[in-house]
């Protein structure tokens, strides 16, 4: 476990020291960010493995396996980020933050009022606002390819396969 | 005679009503989501998966499989028609078939796509019936280490057939393994990575991921890039090809079923390396090279046989052994565990209606796809001109319900749409989902077995590489890394993009 504490602060220096030294020089931003990425998980998984018994390789315990893995992932998150910094390579382009943000966003409202709303009114609104997302959107396409979808969602997965979902929820008056 | 009897009784299965329907769901759906591009039979069948609970498990999973080769039938329409690949396995489809159909013989070239895939999907369901039993039987000797071997080279050949970097796709099934030990450890219970998080404790689920990367990721990526078809104007009726033309495509859809129905049983390959690999086997012995890229019909016959074979074949390891080949499979797998079946040798003697059955209804499915594809073309045509507006609010809503209704669990659904926004940038970075995924399904297993063989090695590890207690185990961890070995060298590494590029 300490080892791979260590091991992951080692890296996060080496990685600091890097930074500071070669800002200027991220030849190949996909790679840098990749690595930058992978290392972050890592992180994130060596902050889980604290206080997970690791065991001996005659006995694993739950940590091991983790631990192994977390170690080669933050080796291999160095290496492509090392790459970055001394390979060329391709520039990311552009995220389209819209994009994302109008399709996760939808989902994620769904998610939340689904019980509370109701199948028919956070579906509606889901699918609405995910179509903001198409570049060339109209107030006709948009509503009319809620109403059907929302209905058709319904027909097939209500009526036809009989998932039990509530239509109206208790926010909504339902029950 | 065995051989027969089992398929009689597959036979006798596949055959009922019920089952006869849900085959013919199955492919049905499969060619419409084959024809749409940005969606290919992966999120279709995680979405049905819910579907899939209240029904019998054999009949499910014919549903689900004919989703799989149906979608290999589909997928080509849209590339010859409209060079569009509504399918990533009918990519190369598109660079020859829609070349033939610009000059005119869109109809042979839809003939040959479908006459091929049916001669490779009918030979790959009697490979399956006759090498399928010898397997399994082979693979009840297998212990712990050998597992654990075979699932590492699935893992290699994942990474060695990945695009791109071989860094970033080793990165990318360590972490999706790493992302498969969240939850509650098999043997002593302990909550791993759960950071406090109730729901963390059973782990993600796995159709979230699936759902998340492949169909929220893709949308995003799908609204970026303005997609441009060309819609072919030809007359598609006239299908009938001519005797010559048929003499030149018998030896192409031989080559591409042979090729495809091994690259399918390999862990990490199926559809899509079917079809590349046939693609390039054709252009390298064709006499006439600089014909492909122009409408050779070669390019169409072959990879389209190779495709549909690959998608059944792949089907082997997983009926056979319990370890999925590639994420559909590991879908499969998720189907029948739900109903509470452990795919694994012993499942051809304890259910040997569901084995079977699925296997000669791969055959009829088939059949239902010729007949589905040849006359009914026009309208599968028509399907494409829905506008991906429409079509990709339907996707979110489907993938919403679907992921919802699984366990009634809003969780799910904010894990699909971590994972959406995850599969986007980790594309956007070169690094490709598929081997994430495949870690990810792998992951339990791999640390079950991999924990078992060191306790039965007393913590020596030698075992998985000991050639006189355990042969199998030591040529299976021989070949993933000379695998890996050879797609780092840099000659074959160059070799490796260009067939990509291709």
């Amino acid at each position: 476990m300490v080892l791979a504490a260590q091991e992951a602060a080692g890296i996060f220096a080496a990685i600091g020291e890097g930074e500071r030294r070669m800002s200027f020089s991220i030849k190949s931003p996909k790679d840098f960010w990749c690595g930058l990425l992978l290392l972050a998980v890592a992180a994130i998984f060596s902050a889980g493995l604290l206080g997970l018994p690791i065991g001996t390789a005659f006995r694993m315990g739950p940590g091991y396996f983790p631990m192994v893995l977390t170690i080669l992932l933050a080796g291999l998150g160095a290496a492509i980020l090392i790459n970055g910094l001394r390979v060329e390579g391709a520039p990311v382009g552009n995220i389209p933050l819209r994009a994302l943000f109008l399709i996760a966003s939808p989902i994620v409202f769904f998610g939340l009022t689904v019980r509370g709303l109701g199948l028919v009114l956070s579906l509606s609104i889901t699918v609405l606002a995910t179509t903001f997302a198409a570049r060339d959107w109209n107030p006709v396409m948009a509503i009319s390819t809620t109403l059907a979808l929302v209905i058709g969602c319904i027909a097939i997965f209500v009526l036809g396969l009989g998932l039990p979902l509530s239509l109206f929820g208790p926010w909504a008056g339902g029950y | 005679m065995e051989f027969l009897a089992n398929l009689a009784v597959g036979f006798e299965h596949a055959l009922s009503a019920q089952n006869l329907a849900f085959c013919f769901m199955g492919v049905l759906v499969g060619t419409m989501v084959g024809v749409l591009p940005g969606l290919g039979p992966l999120p279709t069948i995680a979405m049905l998966l819910p579907v899939t609970f209240g029904v019998p498990p054999t009949a499910a999973l014919i549903m689900l499989a004919g989703i799989y080769y149906g979608a290999q039938y589909g997928g080509s329409t849209t590339a010859i028609l409209l060079n569009l690949p509504g399918e990533a396995s009918s990519v190369v489809t598109a660079i020859d078939g829609h070349q033939m159909a610009l000059k005119g013989k869109a109809g042979l070239a839809l003939f040959t796509a479908a006459v091929g895939s049916f001669f490779a999907g009918t030979v790959a369901t009697f490979l399956i019936a006759g090498f399928a039993p010898s397997l399994a039987e082979f693979a009840l000797r297998f212990g712990p280490a050998e597992y654990f071997s075979l699932m590492v080279l699935g893992l290699a050949a994942s990474v060695a057939l990945a695009h791109g970097s071989v860094l970033k796709a080793v990165a990318m099934v360590v972490l999706g393994l790493l992302l498969g030990t969240v939850g509650e450890d098999i043997y002593t219970g302990a909550a791993r990575f759960a950071f406090g998080m109730e729901q963390l404790v059973d782990g993600f689920n796995f159709v979230a991921i699936a759902m998340g990367v492949f169909g929220v990721g893709e949308i995003v990526r799908n609204l970026e890039n303005k997609r441009v078809g060309t819609t072919i104007q030809s007359r598609v009726l006239d299908l009938v090809p001519t005797w010559e033309e048929l003499k030149s495509t018998v030896a192409p859809i031989l080559r591409g079923t042979a090729l495809g129905s091994v690259l399918g049983v390999l862990p990490g390959g199926g559809a899509i390396l079917a079809s590349f690999a046939a693609y390039s086997l054709e252009r390298r012995i064709a006499k006439e090279p600089q014909r492909f890229g122009k409408g050779a019909i070669e390019g169409v016959a072959s990879p389209e046989s190779a495709n549909n074979a690959g998608a059944q074949t792949s089907f082997i390891p997983m009926l056979t052994l319990g370890i999925p080949s590639n994420p559909v499979m590991a879908l499969m797998v998720g189907a029948l565990l739900i109903n509470g079946i452990v795919p694994g040798p012993n499942l051809m003697t304890q259910r040997p209606e569901l084995f079977w059955g699925v296997i000669a209804s791969m055959w009829i499915g088939n059949l239902m796809l010729l007949i589905l594809n040849l006359p009914l073309i026009s309208i599968w045509v028509k399907f494409m001109s829905i506008p991906y507006r429409v079509l990709y609010p339907g996707i979110v809503a489907v993938c919403c319900i679907g992921v919802f209704s699984l366990g009634n669990n809003s969780f799910d659904v904010y894990v699909m749409a971590a994972f959406g926004m995850l599969g986007y940038v980790l594309v956007k970075l070169d690094c490709e989902p598929a081997p994430l995924l495949l870690g990810f399904v792998i992951g339990r297993l791999l640390e079950e077995h991999l924990r078992r063989a060191m306790l039965l090695s007393r913590g020596d590890p030698s075992v998985f590489v000991d050639v006189n207690n355990h042969p199998i185990s030591a040529v299976l961890i021989v070949v993933s890394v000379v695998a890996l070995v050879l797609v780092c060298l840099p000659t074959i590494g160059k070799k490796r993009e260009e067939a990509f590029r291709e």
